[in-house]
């Protein structure tokens, strides 16, 4: 059927508006174009190495060669990459959603000497690049004998004040009187930050939860600069290494890189509606 | 007990012990700061002091007693100053900026993320906002479709890197989609010194795109309804109400979004290392690359800050470009 048939049929129907139709369209081919290299990406992970290539390209191998995925673990410490990385996204995310939550407790909540400066630091710090510090900080870090160990890459992403920046501005949404009634009470600081802020901000923490995890997994300079012995590799330096030493070995590589996106996918699709409302409410990331 | 009458109390009592409160509110206050600000003052803070100070300074690595003042000089290494200088008096002014920005690093590395820059932004908020009107419909499947379009922006860029490398390699499926197309492109874009920036401009847009989608996407949704009613009573067209309904209202966000986006084009250095690495020749040498190669590459630290403080420069001037006009669009 042509499309000026399609066109006449649906317009005399008006149960399909064409403009609904033509939606579709536009979203589907959008679609497509985000996912086209993990489409890709999964299909040559499952060839052969001189099939990724061929001309025609074919989008569904002709056999499907999972002995890909179990070779790759074989070349590369994988395991041990991801291990690093779990431990490091973990720790770092655990410190940094509860110290930040703590310190911005104090900068919505109590009122003291210093209170704006103190802030004003944290604020202006978010304006400089990561970039343009890396060096003293990595300077200071090794005369600490933190180079080569997971440790620097941790108190490296733990302590951003982008994660006490977006706790800070929830709290200030949070009713103060909430927090008098409940001094009045007789609750102590701390127990209103236990008791009333943390159940109310559950949100924020996702939010953050999210961001931190993601951030730290995905991170690509930090354990490039800091992560030189082997078994210290997170799995992103560990990827790059991989490809770096086996660069023809296209299947393999598009089978690496398939199993360093699960984790991330999975914790995306799980929690994509906390990320998503996050991004929406805080606008910005550090 | 009603609200009224506790409230008075409240305030009486807070009056009453202020000073006493303060102090005692001042150190509890602390307490709860000091868990971060002890690791944001010695990770941070300090170091952003110390990379003002290093640009000035020449070290190469080993004992920090080694470090030496050394003044301008690291700023005049890295704009080629003589050079540049004497091009200029040989052919005048803008003869010595051409030299700069086609023979010196630093001049070739801005060139690039100026460009960069000035290519991915416009692009990607053209495509966030198209992404977000689309999904801003009620669509059957909006939520899939919006996970879909945001998921590069949470896939890691070492997995994404190497796969468009891969696609867009000689024989790979972007340059035989545009051979059955008809246009021959018997080359991999990364090895050719216009298309590997057109590469990286592709890989930034299609990232950043999902991401910029969900800020317009709250964007739309909080525009009120009355405005589009009172569009439709004047008798304007969804074209019409597009351009002085929607565009309008959404300036704030692009704004924001704009400054964001600059800031990050600035800072680029992920897909430029594993795509490129600035190659061919310094086609797609950028800022961040450039540092880190002068630094962990050849052990230049002083130089290496002093390129790290033209960055800083840049992003600082956005960012005061930022809060100046922020003012202006919150009193809109």
């Amino acid at each position: 059927m042509t499309t000026a048939k399609l066109r006449k049929n649906i317009s005399s129907e008006h149960r399909f508006p064409i403009g609904k139709i033509l939606l579709y369209i536009v979203l589907i081919a959008l679609a497509v174009f985000t996912l086209i290299p993990f489409v890709w990406m999964i299909s040559s992970s499952l060839k052969l190495d001189r099939e990724v290539f061929s001309y025609p390209m074919r989008w569904i191998p002709e056999t499907f060669h999972w002995e890909n995925y179990s070779l790759i673990w074989q070349k590369v410490p994988m395991l041990t990459y991801f291990k690093n990385t779990a431990i490091i996204a973990v720790c770092v995310t655990f410190i940094q959603t509860l110290t930040s939550s703590f310190a911005a407790y104090a900068f919505a909540k109590l009122r003291f000497r210093g209170r704006d400066i103190l802030f004003l630091a944290y604020i202006g710090t978010i304006a400089v690049p990561w970039q343009a510090y890396m060096l003293p900080q990595f300077i200071l870090m090794r005369s600490m004998g933190l180079y080569d160990r997971l440790l620097a890459i941790m108190v490296l992403q733990a302590f951003s004040a982008f994660g006490v920046f977006l706790m800070r501005q929830f709290y200030q949404n949070i009713p103060t009187d909430l927090c008098e009634a409940a001094r009045i009470d007789g609750l102590s600081e701390y127990g209103i930050w236990a008791r009333i802020m943390l159940p109310l901000s559950t949100a924020a923490i996702a939010t953050l939860v999210i961001f931190t995890f993601i951030g730290t997994w995905n991170d690509y300079m930090g354990p490039m600069i800091y992560l030189t012995r082997d078994e210290n590799k997170t799995i992103q330096v560990g990827l790059r290494r991989f490809i770096q030493e086996n660069s023809s070995d296209y299947h393999l590589i598009m089978a690496a890189s398939v199993v360093s996106l699960i984790p991330v996918s999975i914790v995306f699709l799980s929690l994509q509606k906390y990320f998503i409302e996050g991004i929406a409410t805080s606008g910005l990331k550090g | 007990m009603t609200v009224n009458a506790v409230q008075p109390a409240g305030r009486a009592r807070k009056k009453y012990r202020m000073s006493r409160l303060e102090r005692k509110n001042t150190l509890i206050a602390y307490s709860f700061l000091a868990p971060n600000f002890i690791g944001f003052a010695i990770f941070t803070l300090i170091p952003v002091v110390l990379s003002v100070v290093m640009s000035f300074t020449e070290w190469k690595g080993g004992d920090l007693a080694s470090m030496q003042w050394v003044g301008l000089d690291n700023y005049a290494s890295i704009f080629n100053s003589a050079k540049v200088g004497s091009k200029m008096a040989e052919l005048g002014f803008f003869g010595g900026l051409d030299y700069f920005f086609s023979k010196v690093d630093l001049g070739i590395a801005l060139k690039n993320t100026v460009f960069f820059t000035i290519v991915t932004v416009p692009l990607s908020l053209i495509c966030a906002i198209l992404l977000a009107l689309v999904l801003n419909k009620a669509v059957r499947g909006a939520v899939v479709f919006r996970a879909i379009y945001f998921f590069p922006y949470v896939a890691s860029m070492v997995a994404i890197c190497v796969c468009w490398n891969f696609m867009l390699m000689k024989n790979g499926p972007i340059n035989q989609l545009l051979m059955a197309l008809g246009i021959n492109f018997n080359k991999s874009w990364t090895a050719d010194s216009t298309m590997a920036m057109w590469a990286i401009i592709l890989v930034s847009v299609w990232r950043n795109m999902g991401y910029y989608m969900v800020i317009y996407l709250a964007a739309l949704q909080g525009i009120p309804r009355e405005l589009y009613e009172a569009a439709t009573v004047d008798g304007a067209n969804k074209w019409q109400q597009f351009r002085s309904v929607t565009l309008p209202q959404l300036r704030p966000t692009t704004f924001f979004a704009s400054i964001m986006l600059i800031i990050g084009c600035f800072k680029i250095y992920d897909t430029v290392a594993i795509m490129t690495n600035g190659g061919p020749g310094r086609a797609t040498k950028m800022l961040v690359l450039y540092i880190f190669q002068e630094a962990f590459n050849n052990y230049h630290y002083g130089l290496a800050s002093a390129i790290a403080m033209v960055l800083l420069i840049v992003v600082l001037i956005v960012t005061v470009i930022q809060f100046s006009m922020e003012g202006k669009y919150s009193n809109n």
